[in-house]
């Protein structure tokens, strides 16, 4: 298995992230040999073995339903990068 | 004064013999005076500093109650929320950012009277074994300015291997507080995964992530952990679990003591003076009474390989946060809103942290999540169920923390597989949820520090900490200082 410059590119936009050329010609190789080399894991058998998130495998944390204070609007929107009173501001989503 | 444990510091200064203020600005002007060299912080706010130990000062002399750590600086990495504290997790992408909260840990430590000195620099988002990851400044080791002081917590290890600091906290996902302990000749302690709460710490790889101590000595270890150990409603996967009291049998051996040895921590990729100082470290054990016996954790050579499937995957939904829009970095052009986000993310993020995303993101997408993601985490239960059958005939494994002592600035940043493997002995204790302490065992012949790792069973700190106190009582690694 190996990823293609293309395939990198489709990555990349799944993840949201945008790459110059130059990234993208280094991304390559480099994920190439990581998935290189994690694909000794497919000689490891694992029939019947279920997959383990969580070192500690939780179920179902329940906490009391009270109301309690949360962060002021203030302190909330002081990192914005842009904000319209008490509001995030971004661009149109639907749309130009 | 400035190579005191915490332990001592709190004696002198019940003792009337010392003031939080003049430990304070000892540690000041030990900053000032070689930080410009090992540049282990990002942020120091001298005045606050000194604001928050003449109030400790003024609460000894009311008489009040104080805390666990009164008067005791503290070095933070970078990772940890303190409120209107900058915290940039060694991003750009954050480099502006202020928390409008305190992680849990931070809480903890004000309530004990902790002195908070400053923040530590760090690989960028926790990802990377050298600290070089920083997208501000590479900090250096020591005890050789040439070396790295490992990573990600490479900043907190330095400050305690430096005495800027009796005490700071890093983080460790594979491996970012034993590694860089290891490398720059302090303790470090990785708790079991819940041990600690991880509400305010900038998420990484959250089924791995653990806040963890580095301090001179192990008591100091106990005494730290038990502030910051416990539950916190905020975290669903802190474990609601009693804190023992750490440090009250600390002393007192562990015995009957069987340790296992893994031989699959003593193949190819193990340096000669580090596997000579761990060998020396086991006949100590053995010369404590302890049986010494070979064990097997036959799927900890895959533990690399699913490392770096798992904490990729949960990085790429992690920091698929950081978009521009509630906080952090965003583009100053862009068209439209997903080119803002893009925009921002490529512009905000460094190489190694795209990298992971992108390897995460590859692992979860469509066609590629049953042979990459699952079938990690099934291996992953194979690591664990490893562990598990060792701990049934075991109290403890030991092995080397790191393959080789620290290497140069500069000598892996080219080949990311190398770095990665840096962390092939400590990966597999994240992967398994289970608590490991890094300590100095020796140094090699060039100088640098040696550490070994003690492994124990979930939630065996106590025993853990007793089991690393019996060899620290026999030898004085821990006690040295680098020249500077």
């Amino acid at each position: 298995m190996s990823l293609s410059a293309d395939d990198v590119r489709k990555v990349a936009e799944l993840a949201r992230l945008e790459l110059g050329e130059a990234e993208l010609a280094t991304m390559a190789p480099q994920l190439n040999a990581i998935v290189d080399y994690v694909n000794q894991l497919q000689a490891v058998n694992t029939d019947n073995v279920e997959p383990l998130a969580h070192a500690v495998e939780f179920h179902d944390v329940f906490r009391a339903d009270v109301p309690s204070v949360s962060l002021e609007p203030a302190a909330a929107l002081a990192n914005a990068p842009a904000r319209d009173g008490d509001f995030y501001r971004v661009p149109a989503v639907f749309g130009d | 004064m400035i190579d005191l444990t915490a332990t001592e510091l709190l004696k002198r200064q019940s003792d009337g013999d010392l003031t939080a203020e003049a430990i304070a600005s000892s540690c000041l002007t030990r900053i000032r005076d070689h930080d410009p060299h090992i540049r282990a912080f990002l942020a120091v706010d001298e005045a606050h500093v000194m604001e928050q130990a003449r109030a400790i000062d003024a609460k000894r002399k009311r008489g009040d109650v104080l805390g666990k750590l009164a008067g005791i600086p503290i070095a933070l990495k970078d990772v940890l929320c303190v409120k209107g504290q900058t915290t940039t997790a060694g991003s750009k992408i954050l480099r502006n950012f202020v928390p409008p909260y305190d992680a849990h840990v931070i809480s903890r430590l004000r309530e004990a009277d902790a002195i908070l000195l400053g923040k530590t620099n760090m690989d960028e988002f926790a990802m990377g074994s050298s600290t070089e990851n920083s997208a501000f400044q590479v900090t250096r080791n020591p005890w050789d300015l040439e070396r790295t002081p490992g990573g990600s917590s490479g900043g907190s290890a330095a400050a305690v291997a430096a005495s800027f600091a009796p005490l700071a906290l890093g983080t460790d996902t594979g491996g970012s507080v034993r590694q860089p302990a290891s490398l720059c000749g302090v303790v470090g302690l990785k708790p079991s995964y819940g041990r600690v709460s991880r509400y305010g710490l900038i998420a990484y790889g959250s089924s791995l992530d653990q806040i963890g101590p580095f301090t001179r000595d192990v008591r100091d270890v106990a005494i730290l952990l038990a502030v910051i150990a416990g539950h916190d409603a905020r975290d669903s996967t802190c474990v609601n679990a009693p804190v023992p009291d750490y440090a009250g049998e600390l002393d007192k051996p562990l015995k009957p003591l069987t340790i296992g040895v893994p031989r699959e921590f003593f193949s190819e990729g193990l340096d000669r003076e580090v596997e000579t100082a761990v060998k020396e470290a086991l006949k100590a054990y053995a010369g404590l009474g302890a049986t010494i016996k070979e064990i097997s954790l036959p799927h900890s050579p895959h533990a690399v390989a699913v490392y770096y499937l798992v904490a990729t995957a949960e990085a790429s939904s992690n920091l698929a946060r950081y978009d521009g829009v509630h906080f952090g970095h965003r583009a100053a052009s862009f068209r439209g809103l997903i080119d803002m986000v893009k925009k921002s993310r490529g512009e905000g993020f460094g190489a190694e942290v795209k990298r992971r995303i992108m390897l995460g993101t590859y692992a979860l997408s469509s066609g590629y999540i049953d042979a990459y993601y699952l079938k990690a985490l099934k291996v992953r239960r194979l690591i664990r169920a490893d562990f598990d059958r060792a701990f049934a005939e075991c109290d403890a494994i030991i092995g080397p923390t790191t393959p080789t002592a620290a290497f140069k600035i500069g000598e892996k940043t080219s080949d990311p597989l190398s770095m990665y493997l840096s962390d092939i002995y400590t990966i597999s204790a994240n992967l398994a949820g289970i608590p490991g302490i890094s300590i100095p065992c020796g140094f090699t012949k060039a100088g640098l520090p040696i550490g070994l790792q003690i492994m124990a069973a979930p939630f065996a700190e106590e025993r853990l900490l007793r089991i690393a106190r019996m060899f620290e009582n026999e030898t004085d690694w821990h006690m040295r200082r680098p020249k500077m």
